[in-house]
């Protein structure tokens, strides 16, 4: 077991607790670089279609894991990421503009919309939010003349200071930018959790009443928490774009959102690692599911709703048995090693909450 | 002594129920001030006007001349007025010193960009914060649980936490909703030296609703009885303590 030696403030406030974890980031780091040399570009788009996947979680986790907002829009922020980074890169822009420009727009439509949405609490927020879901499809057909309607569109090559990077012909490519938007990503993300607005967030979460008395604006940290979440979805969603080649009204579908909640919650609600775990299981199970279908000899064999099922089953089984996803099992499994031999078997069983304040509305 | 909390003619009705009653009082600066009565008195309910979680039907709340009612409840705290609350509202998914630390927003000076870029201007600030709080850490004994999670603290150490919240805010007034309530005898006796000792040594002046006649004869300088949302006795805890009209409140009719 490793004990932390602080002597300064600044040992919590770094990104690392130690040399130990940083080596080990470092690590992975420099294996996800490698990483073209080491697969072939069928898995190496596998992996890249996981990091999408992360951003996109990672969005919706700063909203649902950090500040407590369910949302099952998200499929509507990721379509108008990719239609407005491709529509710009159309009128001419470089992708290095075309791509920050189309997260901020979605930021800050995400922004608007959460100013009448953030009145809804928990589940009626969730439904509110299926509307998006619903009407950005209508919207793609309806906005025909900018969006090519049904028809779709297809995403152009990416041109990065001469460097042309496309899905199919530079695979290699193609990943390292997924990968650096990643790594971006999860420091801001992290930024944010290790400064006031992150714990202001956590604590809109936690109790909005006693959040409301030490001064923090409700209705501004959620429609923060909203246009940062958008924002992050929207960079994901652009990039879903160039990964699929070709999308129209029908690709950012409401499944698309609800697979996206789904993968915070299997992952883990309220931390980056969750993300990141969710999306591999997102990203790998369709495979997973036809390889096992090929081992035992159904290959040829239709069966609709089966990754549907199994993904249900996966989440109804994950709820039941581990509420923290599978970084909280991770954790668990880590501290038990710890440990080792002194892990007791209720170490983790947690005792029923106190009495909470009458709610003020 | 200047008057810091004023609270006029402040009348609060549900409905057909008047929660408070024409309610007046005055809270001088660097005293301890208690609201007593029996439940359903509206003693929470003054609190939560103060906060401005209600709006008063009638009345008028001034803090060190400023108009509290000209305020939104989130702004209460900028003017230096932190709280506790009866039924402990933590944040629960966190860390004693994250706890601590959100007791810090009302300094704020960063905004959204620079704390997403992590600047030297955060890092800086992020320290000042922390000091503030381990000060607040030091003077509560809180050093073994800074890092624990606020979902597996016994309730003793969370009501301390609490307490701890409203200090790191730096306020000049500290609302303090029966700090002693579920306290042991021993948890109480030590609530009652910080309370005494945040009165002296760091003069922030103090309103408190409680019911362990015990620490408010002993704390507090005045003290306030309500009954059925409105004033039955104001004065010394020995004065309200002997004052027939409490006593009727408490025991009933011709107890006294």
């Amino acid at each position: 077991m490793r004990i932390h030696f602080k002597t300064s403030y600044e040992h919590d406030i770094r990104l690392f607790p130690d040399w130990w974890s940083f080596f080990v980031y470092a690590t992975l780091i420099v294996i996800a670089v490698a990483l073209p040399w080491l697969m072939d570009d069928f898995f190496l788009g596998e992996v890249t279609n996981v990091l999408i996947w992360a951003i996109a979680g990672l969005g919706l986790m700063l909203l649902t894991g950090q500040t407590g907002q369910a949302s099952l829009g998200h499929a509507a922020f990721l379509a108008l990421g990719c239609y407005s980074c491709i529509i710009f890169m159309e009128q001419g822009w470089p992708f290095l503009i075309a791509f920050p420009a189309a997260g901020i727009l979605t930021g800050v439509v995400g922004t608007i919309i959460a100013i009448p949405a953030i009145r809804l609490h928990g589940i009626y927020l969730a439904i509110a939010t299926i509307a998006l879901s619903i009407l950005a499809d209508d919207i793609i057909v309806l906005m025909e003349p900018i969006t090519d309607g049904v028809s779709g569109k297809f995403a152009p090559m990416i041109t990065i200071f001469g460097i042309e990077i496309e899905r199919w012909t530079t695979p290699d490519r193609f990943y390292w930018l997924v990968l650096a938007v990643t790594i971006l990503c999860t420091l801001a993300y992290r930024n944010l959790l290790r400064s006031p607005l992150g714990r202001a967030m956590a604590a809109v979460r936690d109790s909005e009443v006693s959040a409301t008395a030490m001064g923090v604006h409700i209705a501004r940290t959620k429609a923060a928490a909203f246009g940062i979440s958008c924002a992050i979805t929207g960079l994901a969603g652009a990039l879903m774009g160039f990964y699929a080649g070709a999308f129209n009204n029908e690709t950012f579908s409401i499944v698309i959102s609800i697979t996206l909640l789904m993968m915070i919650v299997i992952g883990g609600l309220g931390s980056i690692h969750g993300a990141f775990f969710g999306a591999v299981v997102v990203a790998f199970l369709p495979q997973f599911l036809s390889m096992t279908k090929d081992l035992i000899g159904g290959g040829s064999v239709a069966i609709p709703g089966l990754e549907t099922g199994v993904f249900g089953m996966i989440l109804i089984l994950f709820i039941l048995f581990e509420p923290m996803g599978i970084y909280g099992r991770w954790m668990k499994i880590r501290i038990w090693f710890e440990l080792f031999p002194f892990a007791r078997k209720d170490m983790f069983k947690r005792q029923k909450s106190y009495l909470k304040t009458e709610r003020l509305r | 002594m200047s008057n810091l909390l004023e609270i006029n003619n402040a009348t609060l009705k549900f409905g057909g129920v008047v929660a408070v009653n024409d309610l007046t009082f005055s809270v001088e600066e660097g005293e301890v001030y208690a609201i007593v009565g029996p439940n359903g008195a509206g003693k929470s309910t003054v609190f939560n006007l103060i906060s401005r979680f209600y709006n008063p039907y009638a009345g008028s709340i001034t803090f060190d001349g400023h108009n509290l009612l000209d305020r939104n409840a989130d702004s209460v705290a900028d003017l230096g007025i932190a709280r506790t609350f009866q039924n402990i509202e933590l944040f629960d998914h966190a860390t004693v010193l994250q706890n601590l630390l959100v007791g810090r927003h009302r300094h704020r000076t960063t905004n959204l960009v620079q704390e997403m870029l992590f600047t030297p201007k955060v890092r800086q600030e992020e320290k000042r914060h922390r000091e503030a709080v381990e000060e607040v850490i030091d003077f509560l004994d809180l050093q073994p649980y800074r890092d624990k999670m606020i979902a597996g603290l016994p309730y003793g150490v969370r009501k301390v936490v609490e307490l701890g919240r409203a200090l790191a805010s730096g306020p000049r007034l500290l609302l303090l909703d029966e700090p002693a309530s579920g306290l042991s005898v021993e948890e109480t006796q030590d609530m009652r030296w910080w309370i005494d000792d945040i009165r002296k040594q760091m003069g922030i002046t103090v309103l408190m609703v409680e019911h362990d006649m015990g620490l408010v004869s002993g704390v507090s300088d005045r003290v306030l009885a309500l009954a059925d949302g409105a004033k039955l006795a104001e004065g010394t805890p020995q004065q309200v303590q002997s004052d027939p009209a409490v006593i009727e409140a408490y025991l009933g009719a011709g107890a006294a």
